[in-house]
């Protein structure tokens, strides 16, 4: 293989890692919105998150992309194909990561709820100074988990034909007659930056120890 | 937009049959997948250090890299390396062999979670090593992985969805192309969507069943 094909994988790789933050990024916020909204005593607005959730972790995310890719020039929004895409992959992630959420939210001691409630803090201050500080730092190994896992099924929006990791070395299998060495190349990448996620990930949890609950 | 089912659902043996496909490689790929990572776990444990490090590293990659690209590998890179498979054979391969890896890592973190004092306990009371798998071991961690092999399962049932890449006539496919002869793309797609949907919802709710009926295995330090 020469550099300049080289190139072009690294490149794609980066485009792969962008989507993936983006989307990660888009889901995260609407997972808290999600996440509220589930943990909310209004059924009005519980009930929706529920469905929310329940769809979107139980249609497989090649659908989901098939189905929006689809959709929305069929309702009028005509979007470019890398759009849809990132709308795909963060409503699919918005899903986990408000079950996510929702998980560190409610391991969150009862007793620190009601010491701060003794010293009279404000439900706001309490949601800002205890809850929040101590559910996102139960929920960081599962957001890098989560992570990891969005950049891998990231791969699945070659078939809407945006041109990630998956999609270059697709190509350039293609038109070098050589699919045993440009798979192995794009497999190599995930994995390099798989790994880095990890051991980032790692070093975070590490970081964020100091005082835990 | 109004949806209309009524054109795709006129081709019922097509669908039935890509439902059937899906369902049979999901419960194959499973079922081996999961034995698979049973003997990778068991060989990681018991086997010597090489062993260990070798199955780590096949684990690592399978876990690092996506199943689309490990499919491509196989499908289009196989052929390469001798290894000419049908889509069918190529799909359920791959599939079993994913599964595998994180079966392995699910059975790995049972055995740890088995307080090591049972089997010290099981060790004195002369039980062989066989025996502490079979009598100690096992029944103590069913309890520990039964929620996570359900959550496995689940993955690979859409996971399945995939195979229809690299072409195999599952419900993904078949369901797929009649939405496009039928002009109906986005129709076809809900009701796939829908489809997916009843048959997680339904794993999920015969995995927690499951776990209520076998819940008299759990002991009192989990």
């Amino acid at each position: 293989m020469s550099w300049r094909l080289f190139d072009l994988m690294l490149w794609a790789a980066g485009y792969t890692v962008l989507l993936s933050g983006i989307s990660i990024a888009i889901g995260l916020t609407l997972g808290l919105l999600v996440c509220a909204a589930k943990l909310s005593t209004s059924r009005l607005l519980s009930a929706p998150a529920t469905v929310f959730i329940s769809f979107f972790r139980g249609v497989p995310l090649l659908v989901q992309l098939l189905l929006i890719y689809n959709l929305l020039p069929q309702i009028g929004i005509m979007v470019p194909s890398v759009v849809a895409a990132i709308l795909g992959l963060s409503l699919c992630t918005a899903a986990y990561q408000a079950e996510n959420l929702r998980g560190g939210f409610n391991s969150v001691p009862k007793g620190l709820l009601e010491a701060a409630d003794m010293v009279g803090l404000s439900p706001w201050q309490q949601l800002t100074r205890i809850r929040a500080p101590i559910a996102f730092r139960l929920t960081l190994p599962a957001l890098v988990n989560e992570a990891i896992l969005i950049l891998k099924a990231s791969s699945l929006i070659s078939v809407v034909g945006v041109i990630e990791l998956t999609r270059m070395a697709q190509n350039l299998a293609a038109s070098t007659y050589k699919p045993l060495l440009f798979y192995s190349v794009a497999g190599g990448l995930y994995l390099v930056i798989c790994w880095t996620l990890a051991g980032g990930g790692a070093l975070a949890e590490r970081l964020t120890r100091t005082h835990r609950a | 937009m109004s949806l209309d089912f009524g054109l795709i659902l006129k081709q019922m043996p097509d669908i039935l049959s890509g439902l059937w496909v899906t369902l049979w490689m999901w419960i194959v790929a499973t079922l081996l997948g999961a034995a698979l990572g049973f003997l990778v776990a068991v060989g990681r444990r018991y086997g010597p250090a090489p062993l260990d490090w070798l199955l780590k590293l096949c684990v690592e990659m399978l876990r690092g890299t996506p199943f689309l690209v490990q499919l491509f590998l196989l499908y289009f890179g196989g052929p390469f390396i001798g290894l000419r498979l049908e889509p069918i054979p190529a799909g359920l391969l791959g599939l079993t062999v994913y599964a595998a890896a994180y079966f392995s890592e699910i059975f790995r973190a049972g055995f740890q979670a088995v307080p090591k004092g049972h089997v010290e306990a099981a060790d004195m009371a002369g039980l062989s090593r066989a025996q502490i798998l079979r009598r100690i071991i096992l029944p103590e961690m069913t309890m520990l992985v039964l929620p996570q092999c359900v959550n496995m399962a689940i993955v690979l049932i859409k996971e399945t969805a995939i195979l229809s890449i690299i072409t195999v006539p599952e419900m993904t496919m078949v369901i797929g192309a009649i939405g496009s002869q039928q002009y109906a793309f986005v129709d076809a797609m809900f009701l796939l969507a829908i489809i997916y949907w009843v048959l997680v919802e339904i794993c999920g709710f015969l995995g927690r069943l499951a776990e209520a009926r076998l819940s008299k295995f759990r002991f009192a330090a989990s």
